[in-house]
């Protein structure tokens, strides 16, 4: 649960983020970005504020949120753990990178392990095609991933592997 | 003295560790008491050997690759700073003279001439390497005769379509308005694409350039570039590099001290392959969901808030410089047939030496496959070849003799697209390939009309029986069926051309359903 006093403090910043956009044509997506990256995801609460400051309505705004990919409703895990699933590396074994990150985590895509250290997402296409099959951990990229490779990488993220 | 020493910035060498090279080289070098100067360029694309690190030599730039950090101690022993002495050519990730490299050397790189070469945010380097010319040039033309000079040179959009750019300029340069829009399409949403990412991630001025001379071309003063979300790099690039153009006067008002003005700005998409979609990519702009718009109106008659807008793909504008700069007929001179000059080719998949080649049209897939891919990664025969992403038709082996032309692609029911290339070896399950179109299509659909929305998801459920085994010959039928309502009931290419995949994979490896 998010106590009062982190939510006033996350509330202020939002009306910081939206006195500082709202005026920018076309704000509403770069508002979302600057709000994600400052509260890892759009609180559901906020869609009013928004919506009064660029005079549209909440259902407008929720109608945004929900449209794309890369917006997120809930608080994402510490770190977010992107694998591609994409033709170029399915044609290079990314289908068994999936399978064994979800076993390994005991989650599916979009959601998060329970002690809250990685959220998983599949994505289609990093631009890594050339050495596929890519992963990004956060904002880092990485190519030509084996499986001892991305045990690496949920380990460096904090995750207690489940047996695979 | 001082070594100059090369190590790629570029995303995917930075995801085979270029960061982490470059950090130890550095430490070996202050504890052996070596003066290097690392320059961090960008990435010359030939992905397989990187991180590729470069030395200067009197003779040119000497290779090494694939270089990782446990690497870097025994290049040191073997002298590696020095690049023309004995040892350091005994040492196995030796590559030599890299300009000498063949992979390298034969490509006709002319979009991508400082790809690699420079340091993608050096001002200075891009002005060294003949950055600007272009734009000078166009400052003293008429903004019909630089349009002109963008249509003789042939140049069509690289973003997939085609149509040609010099075209779609004149018909925003004759509208009358107060305001016009540049718009730069860097969704890249293809899978096996990538060169639009090395141009913003390794050559960013040349995509400034490009804009700038649009915008001087038809009157517009204001630019964006939509930029895939997924691409954090560029974005740290680009806004860099905007910010040196913008405080040198190669952005902003009066522009070199001309009568011109251009802004630019960089916004982030945020993860719809269907906002690629250049009407979708506008109402995103506007700050919308990414519902695809009715054509008419095109956008550059009525694009961004309702302006005429030119929406171009980075590699489009990031040609134009050389256009300006060499003349029409010296870009013209490459290729074949209706498609003239070169083409950025992204090898990928399933592929031995993948990267980006950079040719004129004409090529063969069989050369691009074998002489520069080396074959599959795997080392198992190809089986399969996606050609344009995930909207392009499967090929099979009797067809790699295809050149690279967009008639040609036409002729057999392929797309060149913008040219990206996957390699599937024999272990492809066609089946599973055909469902996965139908699949991705339903995720990416904007739902606005039912052969796409409905159709993708009924085509899932299809293929599931026809994997399943389940009659099997009636529910081919239905997915032919499907896909004709697809291909022609859709409003935009998502639904329109999602049979491309499926009815390939049908008709060329039939034995897989
Ligand atoms: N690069 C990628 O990541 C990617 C992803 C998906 C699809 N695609 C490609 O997109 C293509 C489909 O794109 P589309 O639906 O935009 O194609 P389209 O044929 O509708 O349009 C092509 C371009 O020409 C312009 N145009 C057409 N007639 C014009 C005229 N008379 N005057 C001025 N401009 C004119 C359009 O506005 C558009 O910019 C597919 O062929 C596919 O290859 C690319
Ligand atoms: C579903 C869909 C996705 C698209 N994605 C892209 C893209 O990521 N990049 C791009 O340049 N064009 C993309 N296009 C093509 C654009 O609509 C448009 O044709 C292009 O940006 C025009 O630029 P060009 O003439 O320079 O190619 C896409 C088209 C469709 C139908
Ligand atoms: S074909 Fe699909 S993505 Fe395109 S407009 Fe129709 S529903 Fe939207």
């Amino acid at each position: 649960m998010q106590d009062l006093q982190e939510k006033q403090v996350q509330g202020k910043e939002i009306d910081r983020l939206v006195a500082q956009y709202k005026s920018m044509p076309g704000a509403l997506l770069p508002l979302l970005h600057a709000i994600q990256d400052s509260t890892g995801f759009i609180p559901e609460t906020c869609y009013a504020t928004i919506a009064q400051a660029l005079s549209l309505s909440v259902a407008e705004v929720h109608g945004v949120v929900t449209f794309y990919h890369h917006f997120k409703t809930h608080q994402p895990g510490q770190h977010v753990l992107q694998i591609c699933r994409a033709e170029s590396c399915q044609a290079m074994g990314s289908a068994n990178l999936e399978a064994h990150a979800k076993k390994c985590l005991n989650i599916d895509y979009h959601q998060t392990t329970d002690d809250r250290a990685i959220t998983l997402a599949p994505v289609y296409c990093l631009g890594n095609c050339a050495l596929s099959p890519a992963v990004m951990l956060d904002e880092e990229l990485y190519g030509r991933v084996s499986i001892a490779d991305l045990d690496a990488l949920m380990l460096e993220a904090g995750a207690s592997l489940a047996k695979a | 003295m001082t070594t100059k020493v090369y190590i790629p910035r570029d995303s995917s060498a930075l995801s085979m560790g270029a960061d982490k090279v470059a950090l130890a080289i550095a430490e070996q070098a202050k504890l052996r008491g070596k003066q290097i100067d690392i320059i961090r360029n960008g990435s010359r694309g030939l992905y397989w050997l990187e991180t590729m690190v470069e030395v200067q030599t009197d003779q040119g730039r000497v290779a090494y690759g694939p270089v990782q950090a446990k690497d870097v101690n025994g290049l040191f022993d073997a002298d590696f700073l020095n690049g023309q002495s004995a040892n350091a050519s005994a040492h196995p990730l030796y590559l030599g003279l890299t300009e000498q490299i063949n992979w390298l050397k034969q490509q006709q790189r002319l979009t991508f001439a400082r790809v690699g070469i420079t340091d993608p945010v050096s001002l200075d380097d891009y002005i060294a390497y003949d950055g600007y010319k272009g734009l000078k040039n166009a400052l003293q033309l008429s903004g019909a005769d630089i349009v002109k000079t963008v249509t003789d040179s042939g140049l069509r959009g690289r973003g997939g379509a085609a149509f040609p750019t010099g075209i779609k300029w004149n018909t925003v340069l004759t509208c009358q308005a107060n305001q016009k829009y540049i718009v730069c399409n860097a969704d890249e949403g293809d899978s096996g694409t990538f060169s639009d990412r090395m141009i913003m991630e390794n050559d960013p001025f040349v995509l400034i350039e490009g804009m700038t001379i649009a915008g001087i071309a038809v009157g517009a003063t204001q630019g964006y570039i939509y930029l895939r979300s997924e691409y954090p790099h560029a974005l740290k690039v680009l806004n860099e590099a905007i910010d040196k153009a913008e405080k040198a006067g190669y952005l902003g008002e009066k522009i070199c001290g001309s009568k011109h003005s251009f802004k630019l700005e960089v916004r982030r998409a945020a993860g719809a392959y269907v906002c690629g979609e250049e009407t979708s990519l506008l109402e995103s702009l506007e700050g919308k969901r990414g519902m695809v718009r009715f054509k008419p109106p095109l956008p550059a008659i009525e694009g961004l808030f309702g302006k005429p807008t030119v929406v171009n793909n980075v590699i489009s504008l990031a040609t134009v410089p050389i256009i300006l700069d060499k003349g029409a007929q010296y870009y013209a001179d490459y290729g074949m047939g209706r498609s003239r000059g070169t083409l950025p080719i992204q090898l990928a998949g399933n592929i031995k030496q993948g990267g980006l080649v950079e040719l004129a049209f004409g090529i063969t897939l069989r050369e691009l496959l074998y002489d520069y891919g080396g074959g599959s990664a795997s080392g198992r025969p190809i089986r399969a070849v996606q050609v344009g992403g995930p909207l392009g038709a499967f090929l099979p082996e009797s067809q790699f003799d295809t050149p690279l032309d967009y008639e040609a692609f036409s002729s057999i029911w392929a797309v060149l697209g913008h040219g990206g290339i996957v390699a599937f070896d024999d272990t492809v399950d066609m089946a599973k390939m055909a469902r996965y179109a139908f699949e991705f299509c339903a995720i990416e659909s904007c739902g606005k009309c039912t052969p796409c929305r409905i159709g993708s998801t009924r085509g899932v459920e299809v293929m599931d029986n026809i994997i399943a085994g389940k009659e099997v010959a009636k529910n081919i039928k239905l997915v032919r069926d499907l896909s004709d309502t697809m291909l022609n009931g859709s409003l935009c290419a998502l639904g329109g051309m999602t049979p491309y995949p499926v009815l390939s994979a049908m008709n060329h490896f039939s034995e897989d359903f």
